[in-house]
């Protein structure tokens, strides 16, 4: 027996064109009509930058996916990450029918069905019945699959009593809640996943995560799954692809994946600026402590090395932060602060495992001089005492508890 | 493909840069047959919810354009429609015509009002102008019922009305005129996703387009009033499309096989020519819409 290969991507690149898109492109237009007809290839398919925002490239069109390979067995769950930008939404958006490769194919030997956002299609003046079918039919339901699963679906939104309600006085929450009971009940060989579990309430989040590790587990079902939490991901995924300025850069087991994607932007645990006040900042685990050390070389003469961080989640909230001058501290102005180390020791934070970020600030009493958002990334672990929570519902700091009973 | 890494199952689908240079799936097309049916009802329930007068906008839409019609062409401009009655010859013609503008008007705003949609998630994107014409098609009955009842009317208050034996083929025009519709809706809307200014056009071209339809006039009437413009009408289809089915179903005007046969032609042109181009934009739309 080979691998059963269900879905295969070969050398998939996308190029967006950047700028105004519609004014002048009749130009274009023209001159690649006129290459198509001397039999000439596509000018504008050679020029192109990768896809990096943080550096300004010449050209008007950038690779969003350059090349993509990669085999998806069936009933493996993986798990696609990379950085805001990295081409995860553009690989999801072609694996989905929705945008075309501008070169490359995917080829599949099963139904796929895509989530790339939940309630796709809702009509405000249907009621949530009739919603149920029409947004069931656009995820590529027949009208016999919905009403066989119907009772299901009503039930695990928990809407049963605006069932017949148009859709337009349902709350927020729970339009979404309905939308996800449909999409939870898709029964496509292949489901593809974008950050769905981004929106709701919390306990809505808890609820979706848990049928999604359903769907995966028991189900056998083949699931690509994109998500910015490290957590979610190692949890229900297999295997990982790594995707970084378009390309693939790692694909292999979660665990490595995620690890690697940490690495890749060279900020796991560790920060090296150039040109800058600050040269190197580090964090590490020490037990249940945390340890923020920095290198700073200031061309000023400053009167305090103001130091500052904020620690985030992986879903970006900040947990925690603190510099010198906030906290009062007393520092011998008359010392020349030029060179020197900084070391916060943040004494038992109580963190969850996950990973987190790093903002860091650099500057004096007076005015900052230096400043790098998200810059560093590092990972806890085992730093509390405690079984897998879903941070997204009971947040990311554990409390130092004492419980009492009294029983009677 | 090699069959040593497979157990030979070939490929259900392969997704490509650029869609064959004629596709129509119609295999899928059936596959989404139900959300074409919800798509129809979605259209026909919601569009007068929560109004007072519900369906009944259907019917009033047409009744007083044709009332107005036949105060201005026919009272005070004094259009001779023969021995039909005027407001009976509007009635016939602003139903017909209404049909086709409205799947030309729905349809050739397909990408650009379902870009939303068609964003994130993916079905044949010809059902949406598909389902446009359908439930169009449903609203047509409807407002035929309308002039059936004052074709009655008319019959009992002594006027001597009778249609014509080629109304058997009237269904046969009415397809022919949604595909000219659909298939011209499927081009504009095409094209308005790169060059949005169609979009102002085609509200207004229909407007004008009505007038050189011989919607309030017999198509005589143009050839022996102006035979030098006369040309502008002669090679307009939807001029004969109505003209026909006055004819069918007033046996008034003018009626030739050529004319028919004219009609089916360009219609199913047009229609092909407006597949072509829909199928060539669905896959690349959402990166210049």
């Amino acid at each position: 027996m080979g691998k059963d290969i269900i879905l295969k991507a070969e050398n998939i690149s996308k190029q967006y064109r950047l700028g105004q898109v519609g004014t002048g492109t009749i130009s274009h237009d023209l001159n690649r009509w006129w290459h198509k007809l001397r039999g000439k290839e596509d000018p504008y398919l050679k020029i192109g930058d990768t896809n990096d925002r943080s550096t300004k490239g010449d050209s008007d069109y950038v690779w969003a996916l350059q090349d993509i390979n990669f085999e998806v067995e069936r009933g493996e769950v993986i798990g696609i990450i990379g950085k805001n930008g990295a081409g995860k939404s553009t690989l999801l958006k072609i694996l989905s029918k929705v945008a075309a490769p501008t070169t490359g194919s995917i080829k599949s030997r099963g139904r796929i069905a895509s989530l790339l956002e939940v309630g796709t299609g809702f009509h405000p003046e249907l009621t949530g019945r009739e919603n149920i079918f029409l947004n069931g039919a656009i995820l590529g339901m027949t009208k016999k699959e919905i009403a066989a699963k119907l009772d299901e679906i009503i039930d695990f939104s928990g809407c049963e009593r605006y069932i017949d309600t148009p859709v337009k006085r349902y709350s927020s929450g729970m339009t979404v809640r309905l939308a996800f009971a449909v999409a939870a009940f898709l029964e496509p060989e292949i489901l593809i996943i974008d950050e769905v579990l981004a929106v709701g309430d919390a306990e809505f989040q808890k609820k979706a995560l848990g049928k999604m590790q359903d769907i995966s587990r028991q189900g056998g079902r083949t699931v690509l799954f994109v998500s910015h939490n490290m957590a979610a991901v190692k949890s229900l995924c297999t295997r990982g692809i790594v995707l970084e300025h378009g390309k693939v850069v790692f694909e292999g087991g979660i665990d490595e994946a995620v690890s690697e994607y940490l690495k890749v932007y060279n900020i796991y645990n560790k920060a090296t600026f150039l040109n800058a006040p600050i040269l190197e900042v580090n964090v590490e685990q020490e037990n249940e402590h945390l340890i923020i050390k920095a290198k700073y070389n200031s061309n000023e003469k400053i009167d305090i090395p103001n130091f500052g961080f904020i620690i985030y989640n992986e879903f970006g909230n900040p947990i925690l932060g603190g510099n010198p001058v906030i906290h009062n501290l007393e520092i011998d102005i008359e010392k020349n602060f030029k060179i020197g180390e900084i070391e916060a020791k943040i004494i038992n934070p109580r963190l969850v495992d996950g990973a987190y970020t790093m903002s860091i600030w650099f500057g004096d009493s007076k005015e900052n001089h230096f400043e790098a958002l998200e810059c560093v990334m590092f990972e806890i672990k085992s730093m509390v005492d405690i079984k897998y929570v879903n941070t997204s519902y009971i947040g990311s700091v554990t409390p130092n508890l004492e419980w009492k009973f009294n029983i009677n | 493909m090699n069959n040593s890494e497979n157990g030979a199952t070939p490929w259900l689908f392969e997704i490509t840069p650029k869609n064959k240079f004629f596709s129509l799936n119609l295999n899928e097309v059936w596959q989404y047959r139900d959300l074409l049916l919800l798509f129809v009802k979605r259209d026909i329930v919601t569009v007068y919810k929560q109004t007072v007068l519900g369906p009944l906008w259907y019917f009033i839409q047409p009744l007083f354009t044709s009332v107005i019609f036949t105060i201005i062409f026919n009272t005070v401009a004094g259009i001779a429609t023969g021995s039909v009655p005027p407001f009976l010859f509007n009635l016939a013609s602003i139903t017909v015509w209404n049909y086709f503008s409205s799947c030309l008007l729905a349809t050739s705003d397909t990408f650009k009002a379902n870009a939303g949609l068609f964003g994130k998630v993916y079905f044949p994107r010809i059902i949406m102008p598909l389902s446009i014409v359908l439930s169009n098609l449903i609203k047509f009955g409807l407002q035929l019922l309308i002039f059936i009842a004052f074709y009655i009317y008319f019959i009992v208050s002594g006027e001597s009305l009778s249609p014509n034996f080629t109304l058997l083929f009237f269904p046969v025009l009415v397809v022919l005129m949604g595909l000219l519709g659909l298939g011209l809706g499927m081009i504009i809307s095409s094209m308005v996703t790169k060059y949005r200014d169609l979009t102002y056009l085609v509200t207004f071209g229909i407007q004008l387009l009505m007038y050189i339809s011989a919607v309030n006039y017999p198509l005589a009437l143009i050839q022996e009033k102006m035979p030098d413009y006369s040309w502008i009408i002669d090679y307009n289809p939807m001029a004969y499309v109505i003209e026909i089915s006055r004819y069918m179903l007033l046996n008034t005007g003018s009626f030739s096989v050529g004319s028919f046969i004219y009609v089916g032609v360009v219609a199913i042109a047009v229609f092909f020519i407006g597949l072509l181009i829909f199928n060539k934009t669905e896959k690349t739309f959402i990166d210049t819409v």
